[in-house]
């Protein structure tokens, strides 16, 4: 008889809570990218043509910042950074070329995780203030027009930020196989961890 | 209309009033900050218009005036500023300011024109004392085709706030400048690095997990919830959102 073991990594509300940030931030993300440069503005087809779109990415973009309050308070603590994190930054370089052998264990997140989960929670927190500085025409009459200009561009600066995050994340997501399970499933394998998180692995299974 | 009591010398008040309103710039920098394309369109007479079935009412041009002219209406959420009667110069009329004006405080005609009459308005203002006495045409913004003759031309100032040396805000050219397309080469770089780097290095994988397909199905799946309680060590102690489920 064989038993194949998996891993709890996430529960089931955390997951959902997850998916519901990604749609947001794609929904948000497609539709501020429609008026980020002329090019894209053909973007705007998707969400009913221009004022509409004007009209429904501040509220995409909230939904997607009051979902991730959600998740920052379920991880920010085990996304701290410690001594360990920077060994690893300083040879991810080698990861980057397939070497994993010169990297530190790590437990349930790396150093490059967290780093991510930064860039989100310190680009999500920017874009909510200054969205709302002019987010015409409910909220963009309290501001005087210097503070409107500094927050256009800090919100667009931001969103560069928090998409090229994102593509980070997708990306780590596909490269390494085996977890995305952990958000579309809520497990992963014993081989994945013992590989990727030795140390969580070493925590979740102790004793058994 | 804007209007100021002035003192441009001690003792010599002055009412100074000037026609507010969209100066046409040469560099408009509503049509830099606007992300809709066609929503403001400069014609090749220099006119700046907005056409509203364009706009989407972000209220960038607001921002990107340097001027502050433009407002977004609260009928519609459209922005709406002065057009300089395009329609009306389209077909060889005057704007309606000019043609309504009584006093012929207002000229329109070629650039060339209105610069060599400011030019005998400036000398009959000199002849009365004003030696300061200039066309208000800013290079900062290119020119505009919207030129006030001054009587303090040194002070634009004293007219109800014009600027001396209007410019499009650094910040609003700098993003619509070197930072927008810099910021698109960074993004669909990430996205075309991030292939060719799979491309080159290939999948992290665990080797020893065992392949369904290869192996064939388990008999038995086990989920571990959580590390055992006894055994996890007292200062990592985790709060009651990673308690064991159901």
């Amino acid at each position: 008889m064989t038993t194949r073991y998996l891993l709890r990594r996430y529960r089931d509300a955390t997951r959902l809570n997850h998916w519901f940030v990604a749609l947001m931030f794609f929904a948000a993300a497609l539709s501020g990218l429609a008026f980020f440069h002329p090019a894209l503005f053909f973007l705007t087809n998707l969400f009913g043509g221009g004022p509409w779109t004007r009209i429904l990415h501040p509220f995409m973009g909230l939904l997607m910042v009051l979902g991730f309050v959600f998740l920052f308070f379920t991880m920010w603590r085990e996304n701290l950074l410690d001594r360990t994190d920077r060994e690893w930054i300083v040879n991810a370089p080698k990861l980057l070329q397939g070497d994993k052998s010169s990297m530190p264990p790590v437990g349930k997140y790396n150093a490059g995780q967290k780093l991510v989960f930064w860039a989100f929670g310190l680009s999500l927190l920017l874009l909510f203030v200054t969205g709302f500085m002019f987010w015409s025409p409910w909220f963009v009459g309290y501001f005087p027009i210097l503070v409107r200009r500094i927050a256009v561009v800090v919100h667009a600066a931001s969103a560069v930020v928090l998409i090229l995050s994102v593509i980070t994340h997708v990306y780590a997501a596909l490269w390494v196989k085996g977890s995305i399970r952990a958000m579309t499933r809520g497990t992963v394998t014993a081989g994945w961890a013992r590989l990727n998180h030795p140390l969580w692995y070493r925590k979740m299974t102790r004793g058994e | 209309m804007k209007f100021s009591e002035v003192e441009p010398e001690a003792g010599k008040l002055e009412w100074l009033i000037r026609k507010d309103g969209c100066m046409h710039c040469d560099d408009p920098g509503c049509l830099k900050s606007c992300p809709s394309p066609g929503a403001i369109v400069k014609y090749a007479n220099g006119i700046v218009d907005f056409i509203s079935e364009h706009c989407v009412g972000c209220g960038n041009c607001v921002t990107g005036c340097p001027f502050d002219v433009p407002r977004i209406s609260k009928a519609d959420n459209k922005a709406y500023k002065c057009s300089l009667c395009s329609d009306r110069v389209g077909v060889g009329l005057e704007p309606a300011c000019v043609k309504a004006c009584p006093t012929g405080a207002l000229h329109f005609g070629t650039k060339e024109d209105m610069h060599e009459y400011a030019s005998e308005r400036i000398v009959d203002l000199k002849e009365r004392g004003f030696s300061n006495a200039g066309v208000y045409d800013p290079a900062g913004v290119g020119g505009t085709h919207v030129m006030y003759v001054l009587q303090h031309a040194d002070r634009p100032g004293l007219y109800a706030g014009l600027p001396k040396d209007p410019q499009i805000s650094p910040l609003v050219s700098l993003w619509k400048g070197a930072a927008k397309p810099l910021a698109m080469v960074a993004m669909i770089g990430a996205v075309v690095g991030s292939f060719f780097h799979y491309m080159k290095v290939g999948p992290i994988e665990a080797k020893d997990d065992a392949d369904p397909k290869r192996d064939g199905e388990a008999d038995d799946v086990v989920v571990i919830e959580e590390p055992p309680a006894s055994a996890r060590p007292a200062q990592s102690a985790e709060p009651a959102r990673d308690a064991p489920r159901a």
